[in-house]
């Protein structure tokens, strides 16, 4: 037979030596979850053995056909964990909080294998206090893989981010990992509004620890941020899959309560020449989801408090947690973490406590809410 | 001369009765009138109506016994037409005034609407500025531990921004954590309680009140829906 025609069984043979080399390279998890996925549709077919081996090779959508074909090294999948908004005071004040701060350590500590890394979303202390922020330092020492933390505005605005910057370094900043280009950026500067309104530091602590006061301005990244992320990310190839870890959202979901970054257009349009974006943010104490062009947002739980949803602006693609119940203090609250994929691609799996945990998948989010929905909460909030 | 002595006759006559018959009439003036109620004649119930003449005996009822609704009701449809038959050029007067009344706002009867719809527009500024004042201090307090009693830094404004998710439309409803029917007032000084930590208020105590003033008032227009879980 002439060369360019091949025979059933030479098809069949690359096929099956492509698929071996390919589960070869998969680590310990994904295998069981490749072989558990065919072994299901096999059963569900009524086979008893596969007559193709496509069944394996479709289940792990995530692996890269290319670097399995020719076994170079790609980006391999890893996980990190979070713990976000502790807003602590001291113990010597108020226990609540401290002990779901303890609660999501040991989450955190238990988990096997071991995540990555652990970010921490913002928000540590609730008044900006150094004994606050001390407090959370001890507690945060307790988790046993290394964390890459991250300031909120519970943090900065008492002394202007003068004791955050002593205890954890700077604000913004950016490292890769597996092939991956993380950024943590600050994105809760705020323009001036106590100066003209002869505002102590304790008074401009509270106006903005306050939601719904108005007083606050609007969340920004400022035009010397949004210089440092595109002077940042210039030296990354489009390519290249980028996580973006910032303590406001980073698009417009509820402006009276600042769940909303007052110039997220011009960070998107940075973002945008960027094939695979994620942006994982903290402030908004609940499930929330959306999807931007080319830009994934997931939003994490808070250890310390739910909020309700907003009355307007919900992304449609959020899957709503059902409402808190204010009889079980640590309901609606709890951590969570992102599986990365290949290719960066990321699920984030919220770790309810008192309730099953939820995933939200890359897969979700692309297909714009048709595939891979999760099940839908049974009490809203109202 | 008869015919003087007639008149003269009349006239004393006239006068004497006059002089009988008018102290009795001014003295039953005072008095309330006596309705004289002739007595039943085939056993039944002899009703008045309240000009103090007309009356219709009610052969079926018996002394004690109570008419349904629609047996009072032809009763005294009866007696009404009985009353117009005497006085076929009347005009009876209905309970409320008409249009063609020429009787000044303040003494005319009772408006369809109630009493809201007189306010004066100085009242209705009044009642806004003491409402809007009153939620107002509610607010301050939903949003200040300290004003809450509490002693662990917790408002409630942390779980409810702008009072958010507190729903109050669907109060009263049972809480099996309460094992009571509660009310808005019972789930604030349950949350005053527990997250909050401070002590509960009392029902009188002004706090409350504003509380619950300011939350309702953050859910204006929401549709009741008590016993809603």
């Amino acid at each position: 037979m002439p060369a360019r025609y091949k025979s059933v069984e030479t098809k069949y043979m690359e096929e099956r030596d492509r698929v071996l080399r390919a589960l070869r390279k998969l680590d310990r998890r994904t295998f069981l979850q490749v072989s558990a996925a065919a072994a299901g549709a096999v059963a569900a077919k009524g086979l008893v053995t596969p007559h193709s081996f496509q069944l394996v090779e479709v289940a792990n959508a995530a692996v890269d056909k290319k670097w399995a074909q020719t076994g170079e090294k790609g980006n391999p999948p890893f996980t990190f964990a979070y713990i976000s908004d502790t807003h602590l005071y001291t113990k010597a004040l108020n226990e609540r909080f401290v002990r779901g701060a303890l609660k999501a350590v040991e989450d955190v500590n238990a988990l096997d294998p071991q995540p990555d890394f652990v970010l921490f979303g913002g928000d540590l202390a609730q008044l900006g206090r150094a004994d606050e922020m001390r407090l959370g330092a001890e507690i945060l020492k307790e988790v046993k893989a290394p964390i890459k933390i991250m300031v909120g505005e519970h943090d900065w605005f008492l002394d202007m981010g003068e004791t955050w910057q002593e205890l954890f370094g700077p604000p913004s900043y950016s490292f890769d990992w597996k092939g991956v280009h993380v950024v943590t950026l600050m994105s809760v500067y705020e323009k001036d509004f106590w100066t003209a309104r002869h505002m102590s530091p304790d008074e401009r602590m509270h106006t903005v620890a306050g939601l719904d006061n108005g007083i606050q301005s609007r969340f920004e990244v400022g035009d010397a941020g949004r210089e440092w992320l595109k002077n940042d990310l210039s030296k990354v190839s489009t390519d290249t899959p980028i996580l973006i870890f910032s303590h406001s959202p980073l698009y417009k979901y509820y402006r009276p309560w600042n769940f909303w970054t007052e110039d997220a257009d011009q960070v998107q349009e940075i973002l945008k020449p960027y094939k695979t974006v994620t942006v994982i943010h903290g402030h908004t104490h609940q499930m929330l989801s959306n999807r931007i062009g080319n830009i994934s947002f997931h939003g994490m739980l808070s250890t310390a408090w739910p909020w309700p949803y907003a009355p307007e602006g919900l992304p449609k693609l959020t899957i709503e947690m059902d409402r808190a119940d204010p009889f079980d203090q640590f309901d609606a609250c709890g951590n969570g973490r992102f599986n990365v994929a290949e290719g960066g691609l990321v699920d984030a799996v919220y770790n309810l406590w008192d309730r099953n945990p939820v995933t939200i998948t890359y897969r979700y989010l692309a297909s714009n809410g048709s595939e891979g929905r999760p099940p839908d909460p049974k009490s809203l909030s109202y | 001369m008869k015919i003087k002595r007639g008149l003269l006759a009349i006239s004393v006559g006239t006068l004497l009765g006059g002089a009988i018959y008018l102290p009795l009439r001014l003295q039953a003036a005072s008095e309330p009138p006596s309705h004289f109620v002739p007595p039943p004649g085939a056993g039944g119930v002899v009703v008045g109506l309240c000009d103090g003449e007309t009356s219709i005996e009610v052969p079926w009822l018996k002394p004690g016994q109570r008419m349904t609704n629609e047996q009072a009701r032809a009763v005294s449809n009866s007696l009404m037409s009985k009353w117009r038959e005497r006085h076929p050029n009347a005009e009876w007067q209905m309970a409320q005034a008409g249009p063609n009344q020429a009787m000044a706002p303040a003494q005319a009867a009772p408006v369809q609407g109630g009493v809201y719809e007189r306010l004066t527009p100085r009242e209705q500024k009044i009642a806004d500025i003491e409402t809007a004042k009153f939620i107002e201090e509610g607010k301050e307090i939903f949003h200040d531990p300290g004003k809450l009693g509490g002693t662990i830094g917790v408002s409630c404004d942390m779980c409810h921004p702008d009072a958010a998710n507190t729903h109050p439309e669907t109060y009263p409803k049972y809480q099996t954590q309460l094992q009571r029917v509660a009310l808005l007032r019972d789930m604030i000084n349950w949350c005053i309680e527990n997250p909050v930590k401070g002590k509960p208020l009392s029902p009188d105590d002004p706090r409350l009140r504003a509380l619950e003033a300011y939350i309702i008032s953050q859910r204006n227009g929401a549709a009741l829906a008590y016993g809603k879980h």
